[in-house]
């Protein structure tokens, strides 16, 4: 709706085409910005903020694109790194091929999680994945496999495609950063395609996305898949950047704090929660040191953002005076 | 000695008193969210805070003001109530015109406020919290060792879950309520405050929040984290039995706990996720829940 108040000022190819520019700079700035970054930080930290934003952007897909709130995300993206550090350390898959059982574990767990969550909605959904992600916390929490309280450790990061030592954090950095780019492409092409089209009618008005003729179900489902399978790449990918995979990344907490980046930086626009993954790990590793807990924090931060901006930084930033200028728009 | 199923008889009604239990809080609890969700559309993700909350604020009158248990019993629902109309009024109300999940993320964030300050202040560890006198030991039923406290929670949460039943359906503050369920605008005509309502309603469901929490103090330890331990347990419950119905919601809580102390017995290992199991078989049978009337 706010689609149509704003065209109306300016006309619509003209609109589009400085959008693309803008688009465009921005894009390319940020690449830059992401190849030239391990000069200036630190990389674990920065593989650490790409693997979380990955997830929170694999989550928007679903919140911000098909509006169903899952609070069982945890689930794809613990239970991905914990089948990669698996395949990877006992197995000795290659690190590819580790990742790829992590996102074809996650995309599986998704698919059953998903068939049975769909048959409700809105909070009921939410409650339901929660619950069904909390029962696979207790199922990590006692299989043999991932070693209990422990979790799986010291995974051996290997050499991709037999011949790049990723042990050396430079080559892991360029890695991740690959995975983080074909995850985001895929996300977007994801959204701009008939599929995507079809969930957002399915996000606006479920009741006439199913008098065309549409099975919203399926098309839930397939989504749900999509979601949980990107957020399976970032969970893979994170097992290997920490050589580890623990009951944390299972846990519900891990649920919130991806709905929290979502919100944070902008639900259902593409680039928002990179910002907002981007917010949230810089003040967990900055809190890290201190003994003031993050969790009062990520309240605090979440009722505000729940309160009075609920557009989140980026959404706001498209609609406000700036960014309309550039030719943004803020849909939702 | 008397096997039932292969098992000692002490060890079955052993477990079954522990469900029996655990139900009587997974019924108060939720109960209290399908009285707020009915009206207010919300589901208080905070419930589980509150709940923790009732136990803390118990131990701390006992701690600084020396206020026994019974006091407490009534005082602690109380203070949390009010807090509760306190958020209730200045937050909560400003979510109703927004789609419902606004409410849930809203309750989550408090939820984690609240127990990351109590975290902060008292640290991760439980506190025990002494049985009262009146209730200390315990009886021998002949085939069983009773615990008298544990009889007293059984016994006194069903008169609440009951009580509070009561009070929606056969009082005149319960007739607004349900009729503000069905039509807030139209009640509003008829010179009803909804609004003040909707305080008294999230206030009436922290308070027994709250007073599950005491009830609970002396049996768990008091500790930051028994809120968000039980509260997905508690989702759990109201998908299994819709929220249509308080009726449904109470009968659910004692079923399910009831379900989960036998499944201690039958296969320990399965204990934590029967309830889970449950729901999911629910949803795949009957997706609107065994009392729902929503789809």
């Amino acid at each position: 709706m706010s689609d149509m108040t704003h065209t109306a000022a300016k006309p619509r190819a003209e609109r589009s085409a400085t959008a693309s520019m803008t688009y465009a700079i921005f894009l390319t700035a940020g690449l830059i910005l992401l190849v030239l970054a391990p000069l200036f930080f630190y990389p674990i930290f920065l593989m650490k903020l790409l693997c979380f934003a990955l997830f929170a952007c694999a989550f928007n897909l679903l919140l911000g694109y098909t509006g169903l709130l899952s609070f069982g995300h945890a689930t794809f993206f613990g239970g991905a790194a914990y089948f990669t550090a698996h395949v990877v350390k006992e197995w000795g898959f290659p690190p590819e091929l580790g990742v790829l059982t992590g996102v074809v574990g996650a995309a599986l767990l998704g698919l059953v999680m998903g068939y049975v969550a769909i048959r409700r909605q809105g909070i009921y959904f939410a409650m339901i994945t929660l619950a069904l992600s909390q029962m696979f916390f207790f199922f990590c929490l006692q299989a043999e496999f991932t070693k209990g309280e422990d979790g799986i450790q010291s995974v051996p990061r290997g050499h991709l495609f037999g011949f790049i030592d990723l042990s050396q954090s430079t080559n892991m950095y360029y890695f991740v950063l690959a995975v983080f780019l074909i995850g985001m492409v895929v996300i977007w092409r994801f959204i701009n395609s008939p599929f995507g089209m079809i969930l957002k009618s399915i996000r606006e008005n479920e009741a006439r996305a199913t008098s065309l003729g549409y099975s919203v179900a399926r098309y839930k489902l397939g989504a749900f898949v999509m979601s949980a399978a990107l957020a399976g790449l970032a969970g893979g990918v994170k097992a290997l950047v920490f050589q580890f995979a623990t009951l944390t990344d299972v846990a519900w907490q891990m649920s919130g704090e991806v709905i929290l980046m979502t919100l944070l930086g902008g639900i259902g626009t593409l680039i928002g929660p990179i910002f907002g993954a981007g917010l949230v790990v810089t003040l967990q590793n900055y809190l890290a040191t201190s003994d003031f807990p993050v969790t009062i924090i990520t309240g605090v931060v979440f009722m505000v953002c729940v309160l009075l901006f609920r557009r989140g930084i980026i959404g706001e930033f498209y609609a406000s005076r700036l960014g309309r200028k550039l030719g943004f728009e803020h849909r939702r | 000695m008397t096997m039932i199923f292969g098992i000692p008889l002490q060890a079955f009604l052993g477990q079954l008193l522990i469900g029996l239990i655990n139900g009587s809080f997974y019924a108060l609890l939720s109960l209290g969210l399908a009285v707020i969700f009915g009206l207010l559309r919300v589901i208080n993700f905070a419930h589980g805070a509150q709940y923790m909350l009732g136990a803390f604020a118990a131990m701390l009158m006992l701690q600084y003001f020396g206020i026994s248990y019974w006091f407490a019993l009534i005082f602690a629902p109380i203070i949390v109530g009010l807090f509760g109309a306190f958020i209730e009024r200045t937050m909560l109300s400003r979510l109703y015109n927004l789609d419902p999940l606004y409410g849930l993320l809203f309750t989550f964030g408090l939820a984690l406020t609240i127990e990351g300050t109590f975290r902060y202040l008292y640290g991760s560890s439980g506190q025990p919290y002494a049985v009262p006198t009146q209730l200390a030991g315990g009886t021998n039923l002949g085939f069983m060792f009773l615990p008298i406290y544990r009889g007293w929670v059984v016994v006194v949460s069903l008169v609440a879950c009951i009580g509070t039943w009561l009070l929606i359906e056969k009082t005149k503050l319960g007739s607004y309520l349900r009729a503000a369920t069905e039509n807030p605008v139209l009640v509003q005509a008829f010179g009803v405050n909804v609004p003040v309502l909707l305080t008294l309603t999230y206030g009436i469901g922290a308070g027994l929040a709250a007073f599950a929490g005491v009830l609970a103090a002396p049996i768990y330890q008091v500790s930051p984290l028994m809120g968000s331990n039980i509260i997905i347990v508690v989702f759990a419950v109201v998908v299994v039995g819709g929220m249509g119905s308080i009726m449904g919601a109470i009968v659910t809580g004692y079923m399910l706990g009831i379900a989960e102390g036998l499944t201690k017995v039958f296969y320990p290992e399965a204990s934590n996720i029967v309830i889970f199991v449950i729901m999911a078989i629910v949803l795949l049978l009957r997706p609107a829940g065994l009392f729902g009337r929503d789809a």
